[in-house]
């Protein structure tokens, strides 16, 4: 990747999300990484928390608003707000000004920051012009299209240009990579045999492609067909798509260890 | 219909446990969403369309008591009749009165879903006339005495083995005492069978996919050419529908016809178009001398100049469902009433009630699928969503996601704490799951681990921590 030096470096919050933040922060780190070599400052704004979702899709307006509230002013004054996840930056940038309707102020907040807020892939392909990243990756991989991240922002060729340039890497559609995996946040739990019939045709999917890793945009997606996987005791190791374009594909995949 | 909504989480254990509806629902998936596709993408002005469907029937919604009256008066100068029925139960009893006003005995129905959603034939059966279903896959769950599983293929649920058994069992009594095994010679059965009853019909019974004001016209489409015998061969024709299915022209009906099939089935158009314009008029070689339109309303009015008036676009195509991975896992029985799939989660809980069918709105993962095939752009999962807003106002949601969701919320408020919280769920959780890199059961989540192993986190903190540590960089200074 080459930053072009000539202009000031865009600023750059990390939209870290809360999953990142405590189950997987090498994708949080691999999104600074990505981020620093295409030329931006990264910075990680310390009052974010969760973007409010759980709230938000089980009916909880009051709690949303006072979430999206408070995301709203930690990500005030840069320039992008990039989430290494499709669903939380959907969120920010779909969900958010409508929490504000009858609040013209907090509405026209929520509307810059919806302007600002990008997801990864996104946002290094189509707004930073990045086409190939300096990484290697021995394998066969799959790609999960995440559901909001495909349907709402249309992230769906992005992932697979740059994983295009990874060198070692050959990728192996599955024959529905867009059929949602069941995650779906509180879903899983609360329809858990919806969920699994979900998941494990996702799987029987994955491992109908041959290939020897899972790649996807969004952490719950991955840690629900990773821990499928797992229990069917299928080999296929499973990562966030930004690890490997950074290249730290070499740490433990999800679910594992050493 | 009785709804079982309420049983919604058993309806799936039952419906997740029957290999036929599992083995039915296995071709569902591919076929449907693949013939939609290719039709699509076969008509480059289709995603043109969608947005002028979905404009036509915004303004027939906004402007709907007029395109109403328009319609009547139309139907009433082609010397037709038009009954309005605020109610399931007016509906039920209009119909009753006009077959009993012509000694009927045998009624032919086209299919209806509106006759599903107020138990038409449970109705007329009480009163000891036999409406017979005339839509192939109607006729067979009648047969099997089950409500449809899916909007435009009611059948859909059943193997061909089942339907196999279920014509013999039924049409041993007329003489036909082989087992088929091939589809055409099922359908050929059936045809023979249905042939008999068209000709005993006194009245014949028809839904509509659109009433268009400007000629009092009533359209429907199959691919069977069963309504076409329903509504000519008997003395009376009854049109059954509900209001949004008015539409101001013949021009517009164009419009809709072009993403219905496609949405529906991937065909350009379906096999059969009909319109049915009054009674026969003189001269006419055939037709019905009575023709009556039954206008329902049941609580969809209501939704009229609300967001939720959105769920009134629908024309019935079923490419929610077909797209639904929810719906594809657990069939159409278990969402327990008339309308299942994702134009039923939304449209059920106003006609039966949020406290009836509460489940259903949430029993989706928004996975987006379904409002991104709708031909007329109904923001399904939005409409979800709001139902669950409707009933977290209302304290209907479970108590125990109540309690965790409004703990959660405490803290995701609180940044600090959460900070503090996070840091020591990561530390346990890396801890005791060192070993395998995963849980096979945890505490509170057998929800998850039921089914699935849980991911333990990496090792070395938050991110917050790392970062902090770090001196905010992502590397060790």
């Amino acid at each position: 990747m080459v930053a072009d030096v000539s202009s000031p470096p865009r600023r750059v919050a990390l939209f870290v999300t809360c999953l990142v933040d405590l189950f997987r922060p090498s994708v949080g780190f691999a999104a600074v990484k990505l981020l620093e070599e295409a030329g931006c400052a990264v910075e990680v704004p310390p009052l974010q928390v969760c973007c409010g979702q759980p709230a938000y899709n089980s009916g909880d307006r009051a709690s949303s608003r006072a979430i999206a509230a408070q995301v709203i002013d930690a990500f005030e004054g840069y320039d992008h707000v990039v989430a290494p996840s499709g669903s939380c930056a959907g969120m920010l940038s779909h969900h958010y000004p409508g929490l504000f309707d009858g609040d013209p102020a907090m509405k026209a907040r929520a509307e810059d920051l919806a302007q600002r807020t990008h997801e990864l892939m996104a946002f290094l392909v189509d707004v930073l012009g990045v086409a190939r990243v300096a990484a290697r990756y021995e394998g066969a991989v799959t790609y999960h299209d995440s559901c909001s991240g495909l349907r709402e922002l249309g992230v769906k060729q992005q992932p697979r240009t740059l994983l295009g340039s990874v060198t070692g890497l050959s990728l192996r559609e599955m024959a529905t990579p867009e059929v949602c995996c069941g995650f779906g946040g509180t879903f899983c739990v609360k329809y858990p045999e919806i969920s699994n019939a979900m998941v494990g045709e996702k799987t029987a999917d994955i491992a109908a492609t041959g290939a020897d890793t899972l790649l996807a945009g969004d952490l719950g997606c991955l840690m629900n067909m990773a821990g499928k996987l797992q229990r069917e005791g299928r080999a296929v190791k499973v990562r966030h798509v930004a690890e490997v374009l950074a290249d730290m594909g070499s740490a433990a995949p999800i679910g594992e260890t050493g | 219909m009785q709804s079982t909504a309420r049983d919604f989480k058993h309806n799936v254990d039952a419906a997740l446990a029957d290999p036929n509806l599992q083995d039915s629902l296995g071709k569902l998936k591919v076929g449907f969403s693949e013939r939609r596709r290719q039709a699509a993408e076969r008509l480059p002005e289709f995603e043109a369309l969608r947005d002028r469907a979905r404009d036509i029937k915004d303004h027939a919604l906004a402007n709907l008591d007029f395109y109403l009256e328009e319609f009547e008066r139309k139907v009433l100068a082609l010397g037709g009749h038009v009954h309005w029925a605020p109610t399931a139960e007016d509906a039920r009893r209009i119909i009753a009165e006009l077959c009993t006003s012509v000694g009927a005995r045998t009624i032919a129905k086209s299919k209806s879903m509106v006759s599903e959603e107020i138990g038409l034939n449970d109705h007329l059966e009480a009163l000891g006339l036999a409406p017979i279903e005339t839509d192939l896959g109607e006729y067979i769950i009648q047969l099997r005495h089950e409500p449809p599983s899916h909007i435009i293929a009611p059948a859909v649920h059943l193997t061909k083995d089942q339907v196999a058994d279920t014509f013999l069992e039924h049409h041993r009594a007329l003489g036909f005492t082989k087992r088929l095994t091939e589809r055409n010679d099922l359908v050929a059965e059936a045809r023979h069978v249905l042939r008999q009853k068209f000709l005993d019909a006194d009245v014949g019974l028809t839904g509509a996919n659109f009433l268009v004001a400007e000629t009092g016209s009533s359209m429907l489409v199959t691919n069977e050419g069963n309504a076409d015998l329903s509504n000519t061969l008997p003395k009376m024709h009854i049109v059954l529908a509900s209001i949004e299915k008015v539409i101001p022209t013949l021009e517009d009906a164009a419009v809709l016809l072009r993403v219905l099939a496609r949405s529906a089935t991937g065909q350009e158009s379906s096999t059969y178009t009909t319109l049915n314009t009054g009674p026969k008029r003189d001269g006419d070689l055939d037709g019905p001398s009575q023709y009556h339109v039954v206008i329902l309303d049941n609580g969809r009015s209501s939704v009229l100049g609300t967001r939720m008036q959105d769920m009134l676009r629908c024309i019935r195509c079923g490419a929610c469902m077909n797209h639904c991975p929810v719906y594809g896992a657990i069939g159409g029985h278990a969402y327990g009433w008339v309308y299942p799939g994702p134009i039923g989660a939304v449209l059920t809980p106003q006609l039966i009630g949020v406290e009836e069918a509460g489940n259903l709105p949430n029993a989706s993962t928004f996975c987006g699928r379904c409002e991104s095939v709708c031909p007329v752009r109904i923001p399904l999962p939005g409409l979800m969503r709001h139902w669950r807003e409707r009933e977290f106002e209302r304290h209907l949601t479970p108590r125990a996601v109540r309690q965790g969701l409004a703990l959660w919320s405490f803290v995701a408020r609180r940044p600090k704490l959460y900070r503090r919280l996070t840091a020591l769920a990561n530390r346990l959780l890396a801890m005791f799951g060192r070993a395998d890199g995963r849980y096979r059961s945890l505490p509170l989540a057998s929800g998850w681990t039921r089914f699935r192993d849980f991911p333990a986190p990496e090792p070395g903190g938050t991110f917050h921590a790392r970062w902090a540590r770090h001196g905010g960089s992502r590397v060790r200074p």
